[in-house]
């Protein structure tokens, strides 16, 4: 066990820190969002740039294959740079899911011609990426999707409708799982597309959520004609290669998040050295300083129960139950913390952007009810639980 | 960066598994709690054969002299067994004391002899004000004689009852810092006016017992370190003590866990094992989720405190707040998933319950370890 890093994996972090620091937009925070990590609609074009100025400096798809645009490095520089990007408080990555998701699972299942096309474009921030997974009758229970794909010479012909699905409003290309075997087991007859979201019959309406943004839409396809050449993994082989992509999503992603959990609890406890209540500066709380010390010994915990599965990872072997909890533990901790930013701001929490008594300008209001998506999307944290309860302890299914 | 260990330790770990496994069955422990030493001769001999009383000494003092990532193994295993006896006073508290603060020559004299199980060091720290700051030191040592005498009365210390000698944690000087002015002392337990009482305690499994110190007078070399100087290394062995006792409690919840998931697969109601539904299922998953939280931050915790890191008081102090809560809920947890098998005394899991409640007031509880760490991340 050592936690140091080698002379190269300092060099490496000594170059993240000093290009963040000339490079960084300084004024990010006040732009757009104090802690959140979600990309807001108002952000999208300054977040655009910024994962462009990231690419061309090398510092996105560090674990990626040279050949597919990455730089072949290992998950230790992948936490170094999570890390020194969490303590700067820099911007998150646009197309997160392309990066988090799309990219990964290109790369495992893809043909060459698939692995040279895309993983590139998603770097470069070219293409953005979106997630066709649920369904109006389809959350949870992912494998009773019903959108249909029925094949058509050397196309398959797509109908049906996808929810919840987060930038499909700016997204270049889809994730999408649809039914190629309706007569098969509901896990066996499905498809993974890599799905051009600009073609004839693909229609986008945008949901407003509890923020009052339009950050998730439903999609619609209508007779969407895609070639075969789109289909990812093999037909009917939908099921666990979307299941790679969730991997990644938990474990990669994930891992990010929790990382970046940092800029939310280093911005709270900036806002509650400021703030007072009954005369007392909160940070003198002894009450407060128990939330806020228990918030920081959990992000902790996760750091380093992330770390020991990518020590895992690694050393070649199959990620243990510690990497299945970092997604659970993650949302816990996030909303624990959103709810103790309206605490400390009491009756200033129902203040939201647009005038001059609200604090740090209404920011934190929008990252709380932001919050309470965190344990829906991604799978739910019940979901979670049977996973754990199941594939980890061995528990009968129910 | 390598955060997991290494085969040599995954050896140790299996090893010590299965001499737990053998030789600290259900029925040992059972046997044990009910006798007032706690241990056997036996049984503490062959600790000493696989040279684990020696663990983390030095080679010069008897010892085998591994690390303290390794000694974090050993515990969690023996936390798993619920080990009974004076391992943790003897290695942790007495040894690591002598081995920080005492010359070569009482070194010499007392860490080869732990070592080979031959004797037994304790430490009398804590007084009946229940502080584990410094200013709870009030035993007072005063000069006399070329010696000192020492007044006063200790309270939760670990068995002293079968302890050869005690470092007692006294003052030497008030006023000012209370922080100067502590100083330890090696003191016989046959020295004349120390009067040692065993206490019933709710964990059989560990022995506490009161000390009280009737003017007993011991000889200047008695000292270990200096005179006035005794609270900093005390700091660090408590410090290592707390992150051990942290590991122990990992491998007692661990062991909750394992028996609740088990038990779960094959006790019926409605006609299914009880672990197919959610109200169980989610339940062990949040089990699951404390223990791998816990074990990561006492690994941390392990490695700064191992690596002496700018940062190790921080990191003990967040292991033991996060872990002491959370081998408490995971050891109810145990219990109420069993239903009413888990709170019988023939069941094992009030052995691990009671040893969390003990372990989670032994160096600071949660609430006294948050506000550490709220005051050294400068809050």
């Amino acid at each position: 066990m050592d936690l140091t890093l080698t002379p190269e994996q300092q060099s490496f972090r000594d170059e993240v820190r000093a290009w963040l620091e000339a490079n960084m937009p300084r004024d990010f925070a006040a732009r757009v969002m104090a802690s959140s990590d979600i990309p807001r609609p108002e952000a999208y074009d300054l977040l655009r740039e910024w994962q462009k100025q990231l690419h061309r400096a090398g510092f996105i798809g560090l674990t990626w294959p040279k050949e597919y645009g990455g730089r072949g490095l290992t998950f230790v520089e992948e936490m170094i740079l999570h890390a020194e990007m969490a303590l700067a408080k820099a911007p998150p990555v646009l197309n997160i899911l392309g990066v988090g998701m799309a990219g990964p699972t290109i790369i495992a299942y893809g043909t060459e011609e698939q692995k040279r096309r895309y993983p590139p474009k998603i770097l470069s921030c070219e293409e953005i990426w979106c997630q066709g997974y649920s369904e109006p009758n389809a959350g949870s229970d992912l494998a009773a999707l019903q959108t249909r794909a029925v094949r058509d010479g050397e196309s398959y012909v797509i109908n049906g409708q996808k929810v919840w699905t987060s930038l499909a409003h700016v997204a270049d290309w889809m994730m999408l799982l649809a039914r190629t075997d309706p007569d098969a087991p509901k896990h066996k007859g499905i498809t993974y597309f890599l799905l051009d979201m600009h073609l004839p019959g693909v229609t986008v309406k945008p949901l407003r959520q509890i923020t009052g943004d339009e950050e998730f839409n439903e999609v619609f396809f209508d007779n969407v004609r895609v070639h075969e050449s789109h289909v990812l993994g093999g037909v009917n082989n939908g099921w666990a290669v979307g299941m790679t992509t969730l991997m990644y999503e938990r474990l990669a992603l994930g891992f990010g998040l929790q990382v970046r959990l940092r800029i939310a609890l280093d911005g709270l406890i900036e806002m509650a050295r400021r703030v007072e209540k009954g005369g007392a500066r909160i940070t003198k709380d002894p009450v407060m300083r128990q939330r806020i010390a228990q918030l920081w010994i959990d992000t902790e915990c996760l750091k380093y129960t992330g770390a020991r599965a990518i020590t895992r990872l690694l050393k070649g072997e199959m990620p243990g139950p510690e990497a299945s909890t970092g997604k659970m533990g993650w949302v816990d901790t996030h909303q624990r913390l959103q709810e103790l930013a309206t605490e400390i701001q009491g009756p200033y929490s129902q203040l939201m952007k647009g005038t001059q008594w609200a604090v740090e300008g209404g920011l934190w209001q929008y990252t709380f009810l932001r919050s309470r998506a965190n344990s829906i999307e991604g799978g739910t944290t019940e979901i979670q639980k049977n996973i754990i309860g199941e594939r980890v302890l061995g528990l009968p299914k129910g | 960066m390598d955060f997991g260990f290494s085969e040599e330790q995954e050896l140790l770990r299996s090893t010590a598994r299965k001499f737990f496994e053998k030789e600290c069955t259900s029925e040992f422990v059972r046997k044990m709690m009910a006798t007032p030493e706690g241990t056997t001769p036996e049984f503490w001999a062959k600790l000493a054969e696989q040279g684990w009383l020696g663990l983390i000494f030095p080679e010069v003092y008897g010892g085998a002299g591994l690390g303290f990532v390794d000694l974090v193994v050993l515990m969690e295993e023996m936390g798993r067994a619920v080990m009974p006896g004076p391992y943790f006073s003897t290695v942790h508290l007495g040894g690591l004391t002598i081995l920080e603060a005492g010359s070569d020559a009482q070194k010499k004299r007392w860490l080869p002899k732990l070592s080979a199980g031959e004797a037994r060091v304790t430490l009398a720290w804590t007084e009946p004000n229940a502080r584990w700051d410094a200013q709870g030191v009030t035993v007072a040592a005063t000069e006399a004689g070329g010696g000192f005498t020492l007044s006063g009365t200790k309270l939760f210390v670990p068995d002293a009852h079968i302890a050869d000698a005690l470092v007692v944690v006294a003052r030497t000087a008030a006023g000012g810092n209370p922080q100067e002015g502590v100083s330890l002392f090696l003191v016989p337990k046959t020295a004349p006016g120390l009067e040692v009482t065993l206490l019933p305690t709710m964990d059989q499994t560990r022995k506490l017992c009161e000390v009280k110190l009737g003017r007993v007078a011991v000889p200047a070399d008695a000292l270990l370190g200096e005179k006035g100087k005794g609270w900093q290394p005390l700091t660090r062995v408590v410090e290592r003590a707390t992150v051990a006792l942290c590991a122990e409690m990992c491998g007692g919840a661990q062991r909750v866990l394992d028996m609740t998931t088990e038990y779960a697969k094959i006790r019926v109601a409605f006609g299914k094992p009880i672990g197919a539904y959610q109200g169980v299922k989610h339940k062990a998953a949040d089990m699951l989720v404390e223990v791998e939280n816990a074990k990561s931050i006492t690994y941390y915790a392990a490695w700064a405190v191992d690596e002496s890191a700018p940062e190790a008081a921080r990191a003990a102090s967040m292991a033991k707040a996060y872990v002491s809560d959370a081998s408490r809920r995971v050891s109810a947890a145990g219990i109420q998933l069993h239903g009413g098998i888990g709170f019988t005394w023939e069941h094992d899991l009030h052995l691990y319950f009671k040893r969390a409640k003990g372990s989670e007031f032994t160096f600071g509880d949660a609430t006294y370890h948050r506000e550490r760490v709220a005051q050294l991340i400068n809050l």
